[in-house]
This record gives C-alpha cells, sequence and structure tokens, in this order.
C-alpha cells in the first residue's frame, strides 16, 4: 500500500446532518474512519443513530453534506458489497430456518473465502438450531442467526445497529471478538449501542450525535 | 473471496419465495378456492341456461381470476419490508430490477399458476365449448404476468403507506382494463370462429415491454419507499 492510499480515510463525513420535515434530525457530523477503525456512535433515544447508519449504508438519500467512500463520493455502485448493515429488523424470514435464511444471503452477496454457511452457523452458536424455523426461536437467537451473516459474508464496512441487543454475555463476548477480528483485517466498523462495550482492540473512535 | 454469481443470486430469490410460498400454502389456496366459489355461482344465480352461460363464461372467468388475483397481491412485498429482507436484497451487490423480477415472478407461479391450471374446471362449470379453452388459456398466459407486473409496480409505489390496499386497487383498475378487453375479445372472437390472433398479439407485444420495464419501475419505487 502506498503511503497517499494509506492517507486517504476509507469512509468520511463531511457536514453531514438530515432533517426530517424541516426538523434537524442531527446536526452536522464530521467524522473519518481508516482501515483498521472502529467508531462507537453514541447518543440518547431518537438522537439519529439510526439514521446514520441508514444514510451510510445508502439506504437513505444524502441531502446535506457529503459522505466519500475511499475518497471518492458514496454512491451504490462505487460500494456495492462492500456494505453489511445490519439494523433493528433483521432480514431474517421467520418460516425459514437459520441455514436457508444464510444460504439466501450468501447467494446474493457471495461468501468470504474459506467461509461456509455451516461454518458460521456454528461459529455463532446456533449448533443444533441449524434447521429450526427462525419463528421459534428466542429473541437472542435470532440475533445470532443475523450475525453469522458477519462471519460469512465478504464486506469491508460493517453498520450495526445496536448489535448487543437481546445478547447473553457470551454473546456479547461473541461479537467483540467478530468486530476485533474485523478490524485487525483491515474493515471498518460503525457500532451503535447503549450498553458499555468492552473493546479489546484498541480504543475505540466515538462518534457523538450530540454536540 | 467468492463473487456473487448473477444467475446464483436470481436462483436464491427465486427458491426463497417458492420455499416461502410452499410453507404458506393455506394463503396459495385461497385465491383459488374464491375463484372456484365465484364460478360456481354464476349459474345459481342466472339458472342452468346453457346459451346465456357460454356467453358470459369467456368475461366470468378473465374477471373473477383478475380479482382473485387481486387478494394477494398487496403481500407482495408487505412482509420483506416489515421483516428487514427489503434491506437486504436492496444492499445486496445485484441489479435490485432483476431481483425484484424473480420476486414477481416467484408471485406470478404461486398464484396465477394455479388460477390458470384450474381455468379449464371453471370453463366447463360455464359450459365454455372445448374449443375455446385453448385461446382463453393463452389469454390468461398473457394477461396474467401483465397483472402480476402491474401490480408490482403499485404495490411498490404504496408500500410505504398504511392501509394500501384500498389505493392498490383503485389504481390496479384502469391498467387492468385495457388489458380485460384484450383478453375478453380474444375469447369472445374464438367463441364466434373469427381470427382471435389479433388481440393476442397485443397482449403479448404489452407483456414483452412490461416483462422490461416494470422491474426497473419497481426498484426505483421500492429505493423510495425505503428512503423514509
Amino acid at each position: 500500500m502506498t503511503v497517499a492510499a494509506a492517507a486517504v480515510p476509507l469512509l468520511e463525513a463531511r457536514a453531514l446532518s438530515f432533517y426530517r420535515q424541516d426538523e434537524p434530525v442531527f446536526a452536522p457530523l464530521d467524522f473519518q474512519l481508516h482501515a483498521g477503525e472502529l467508531a462507537l456512535v453514541e447518543g440518547d433515544n431518537g438522537s439519529g443513530k439510526t439514521t446514520l447508519l441508514r444514510m451510510l449504508a445508502g439506504l437513505l438519500h444524502v441531502a446535506i453534506g457529503e459522505l466519500h467512500w475511499r475518497g471518492a463520493p458514496l454512491q451504490r455502485d462505487t460500494c456495492a458489497g462492500e456494505i453489511l448493515f445490519l439494523g433493528h429488523q433483521l432480514g431474517l424470514k421467520t418460516d425459514l430456518s437459520p441455514r436457508e435464511n444464510l444460504r439466501v444471503a450468501a447467494g446474493l452477496c457471495g461468501c468470504r473465502e474459506g467461509s461456509t454457511v455451516e461454518g458460521a452457523l456454528a461459529e455463532i452458536g446456533l449448533r443444533g438450531y441449524e434447521d429450526e424455523p427462525v419463528r421459534r426461536l428466542s429473541a437472542g437467537q435470532r440475533k445470532r442467526a443475523a450475525l453469522a451473516r458477519l462471519l460469512l459474508l465478504p464486506a469491508t464496512l460493517w453498520l450495526l445497529d445496536e448489535p448487543y441487543a437481546n445478547l447473553d454475555r457470551h454473546g456479547i463476548a461473541l461479537v467483540n471478538g467478530l468486530l476485533e477480528n474485523h478490524t485487525a483485517a483491515g474493515g471498518v466498523a460503525l457500532v451503535t449501542s447503549h450498553g458499555a462495550v468492552s473493546f479489546h482492540g484498541g480504543e475505540p473512535r466515538h462518534i457523538r450525535m450530540h454536540s | 473471496m467468492s463473487r456473487p454469481r448473477l444467475s446464483g443470486a436470481c436462483i436464491a430469490v427465486l427458491r426463497r419465495d417458492l420455499i416461502l410460498a410452499w410453507r404458506r400454502r393455506s394463503d396459495i389456496a385461497m385465491p383459488v378456492l374464491y375463484a372456484l366459489i365465484v364460478t360456481m355461482l354464476f349459474p345459481f344465480a342466472l339458472g342452468p341456461e346453457d346459451t346465456l352461460l357460454q356467453r358470459i363464461a369467456g368475461g366470468v372467468i378473465l374477471v373473477t381470476i383478475l380479482l382473485a388475483m387481486l387478494l394477494a397481491l398487496d403481500a407482495m412485498f408487505a412482509s420483506d419490508i416489515e421483516d428487514g429482507s427489503l434491506e437486504q436484497l436492496v444492499l445486496a451487490p445485484q441489479p435490485l430490477a432483476l431481483m425484484l423480477g424473480m420476486k414477481i415472478l416467484a408471485h406470478w407461479l404461486t398464484t396465477a399458476l394455479p388460477l390458470i391450471v384450474i381455468a379449464p374446471l371453471l370453463a366447463a362449470m360455464l359450459h365454455l365449448p372445448a374449443a375455446v379453452i385453448p385461446v382463453l388459456l393463452l389469454a390468461l398466459l398473457l394477461v396474467t404476468p401483465l397483472i402480476s407486473l402491474f401490480g408490482g409496480v403499485l404495490v411498490a409505489l404504496t408500500a410505504g403507506t398504511r392501509r394500501s390496499g384500498m389505493l392498490l386497487a383503485l389504481m390496479l383498475l384502469p391498467l387492468c382494463v385495457p388489458a380485460l378487453i384484450f383478453a375478453a375479445g380474444a375469447v369472445a372472437a374464438a367463441q364466434q370462429g373469427l381470427p382471435w390472433l389479433a388481440p393476442i398479439s397485443w397482449l403479448a407485444a404489452v407483456l414483452v415491454l412490461a416483462v422490461v420495464l416494470a422491474p426497473l419501475a419497481c426498484a426505483a419505487a421500492l429505493r423510495i419507499a425505503l428512503d423514509c
């Protein structure tokens, strides 16, 4: 990697803000994320954390401010397949099993090298529940079934909205481990959370929604 | 890293929707039962007079199947929006229009195809001459995908609104009328021994246009629906 390439942040927001019916949802935000960095998005309920993540995912139109991905304006085709978004709605079909859900995700987005659906499900702690319809799983197990995508799909930017919700202590440790591995491999992650996050791979950056 | 293949993605989406429809078989049965009941009631209401039933058979079957399809239409994207599957589909590195085309195809296979399969039975109940049945089936094979495609666009347009069922029916009606006129015209012509190829060709031409354009419109509309 050349010095110039290393200097360009993977993700950069300049004076990014969002208005809903002429009411500002969040104040202008400026931040840069380089490869291997993790950012915690902090703010109260209704401060626009989810809105910010949906904007970064490309689901919401950026009207005010700028978003850059690898130095170029963030557009649908410049970052296709590089973003993995996990929102409040988990994107799981409740009539399908975790295995079937994950196969659809892999069919749509491809698999990371060396990862398999079975391996991802075992690692996320759903061994024995692979063929159970998601509708019969507990909230925490559903969350795990959605998080299995993190192990399987190739993506550089992870946008995780409340990834710790509904998880037990082991699950939280598991997510922290996933984030550590991801950033160690040069990925970037934005995480919203109310709970205390104990991230071992260095001090995460903080993005405050209120200035 | 294995690149996602386009054909693989298409098959994944199609397979998922077909499995989901199979797991909810009773939902597929609803439009079929509806069409059966409506057609069965006509002879009771109008009397078992052969000539009268024969004259209205084509129109009754087409209208019944169109209405039966309307029943299942607004469920096309509703659950996907609710559980976040649509967001995942939008974010996948695949052409969204093609993926939605696959969803519409799955919807057609699970709602319209069973109706087409029972159409000869409906025709027999209304004493439609056996020679006309192939024309009726041909007309249905062209009209039902048109309704699915138009419906897909309109469902996508009304996706953000609550209780969109009424609005959907209102918007779909003017789009269905021309298709219905051509299909009924073909069946009536065949019944009178006249050439019926022209209206069928018109339907086929519109279907070709709709197959290309409707998924694109659908994708644009759904992106707008999510953007709020």
